[in-house]
């Protein structure tokens, strides 16, 4: 959803501009916003040095989702963390004793297979995947599916020999080079919170560089 | 882990957070006006569409730069609280005004802010 501001009268209007009938002067530009993310003012071109028309496009876009594959500790940590700055989490761990309120209050939990969750969640271009359990069972069906998918970062927890293994356990999948593992920016993180802190802070550079490396 | 007992945190950044306070704050019998960045030049804080509410009670919620101007948005909004008219505010290095604000990153930002008007 936009909303489209004349920065001279005030007047205001709501705009859908997914919707397949959307029609509107200014489409193109309220498409690249949306696409981008980026709300800016669209300045028509003014009549013989006249200022032209200005008008503000707000994009309301959903928040960038994170989905997290084991409820373990780092989860834990990293849940809260990654609320903070913006994301709309989800946990998958079809291990009740791992993935329960209790651990994880006022989070959306699925008790799922982690490929069948991941298959429903369908990861696009505005979602960040982390793979925690450590275990195979599980992790690798959740690369399996991840894999494919637009998701903008996908990150496997694991040291350099347990990542070199999955590695070559899932050679037979494309685009192998996509998972950061091991997961997280190389900053010496030992507890939970600071593997989690890691974590976040190589999602948020390859949300905001990606495009850069 | 007492923190995660709490109910979710609140974001600063979070629109639908900065609204619901907004809707409360109107409940409350607050005014409550909105500034949202629109444009910036050079170093700027905060992108275009950064959002904060202020009431009449000199509350506010948000941000709209590295806290800078913050002070300055907060008095233009109660006017704009009472007469109800828009207007789009500009800060800047070489603007008086900027200075005496403090707005020392080296950009311009103008903040469109407007009154929210009871649904």
């Amino acid at each position: 959803m936009v909303l489209l501001t004349d920065m001279k009268t005030g007047c205001q209007e709501i705009f859908y501009p997914l919707d397949p009938q959307a029609a509107h002067p200014l489409l193109d530009q309220i498409l690249v916003a949306v696409r981008e993310d980026l709300s800016f003012i669209h300045e028509a071109p003014g009549i013989h040095e006249e200022p032209g028309e200005q008008t503000f496009i707000q994009v309301y876009n959903p928040p960038l989702r994170l989905i997290i594959v084991g409820a373990v500790h780092i989860s834990q940590f990293l849940v809260p963390m990654a609320r903070m700055a913006g994301y709309d989490v989800t946990v998958i761990d079809p291990r009740r004793a791992f993935g329960n309120a209790v651990r994880f209050p006022d989070c959306s939990i699925l008790n799922d297979w982690p490929d069948d969750a991941l298959a429903e969640l369908k990861p696009d271009h505005r979602t960040a995947v982390v793979i925690l359990t450590h275990d195979p069972k599980l992790d690798d069906p959740a690369l399996e599916i991840a894999l494919p998918s637009p998701a903008f970062y996908i990150g496997a927890l694991g040291s350099r020999r347990t990542h070199a293994k999955r590695l070559e356990r899932l050679k037979h999948l494309p685009g192998l080079d996509r998972i950061d593992g091991p997961v997280g920016l190389d900053i010496g993180a030992k507890s939970p919170a600071e593997i989690a802190l890691s974590i976040l802070g190589a999602i948020t550079a390859a949300l905001r560089q990606g495009d850069e490396k | 882990m007492a923190s995660l007992k709490t109910t979710p945190t609140i974001s600063n950044d979070s629109v639908p957070d900065l609204l619901s306070t907004a809707a409360l704050w109107q409940d409350q019998g607050r005014k409550v006006a909105l500034a949202t960045v629109v444009q910036t030049w050079g170093s700027s804080p905060r992108p275009p569409g950064s959002m904060m509410i202020i009431n009449d009670e000199m509350a506010m919620l948000g941000s709209v730069s590295g806290g800078c101007i913050e002070g300055a948005v907060i008095l233009e909004a109660q006017e704009i609280m009472i007469d109800g008219k828009a207007r789009t505010l500009e800060f800047g290095v070489g603007d008086e005004q900027a200075w005496d604000v403090g707005l020392a990153c080296g950009g311009t930002i103008r903040v469109y802010v407007e009154r929210l008007e009871q649904p």
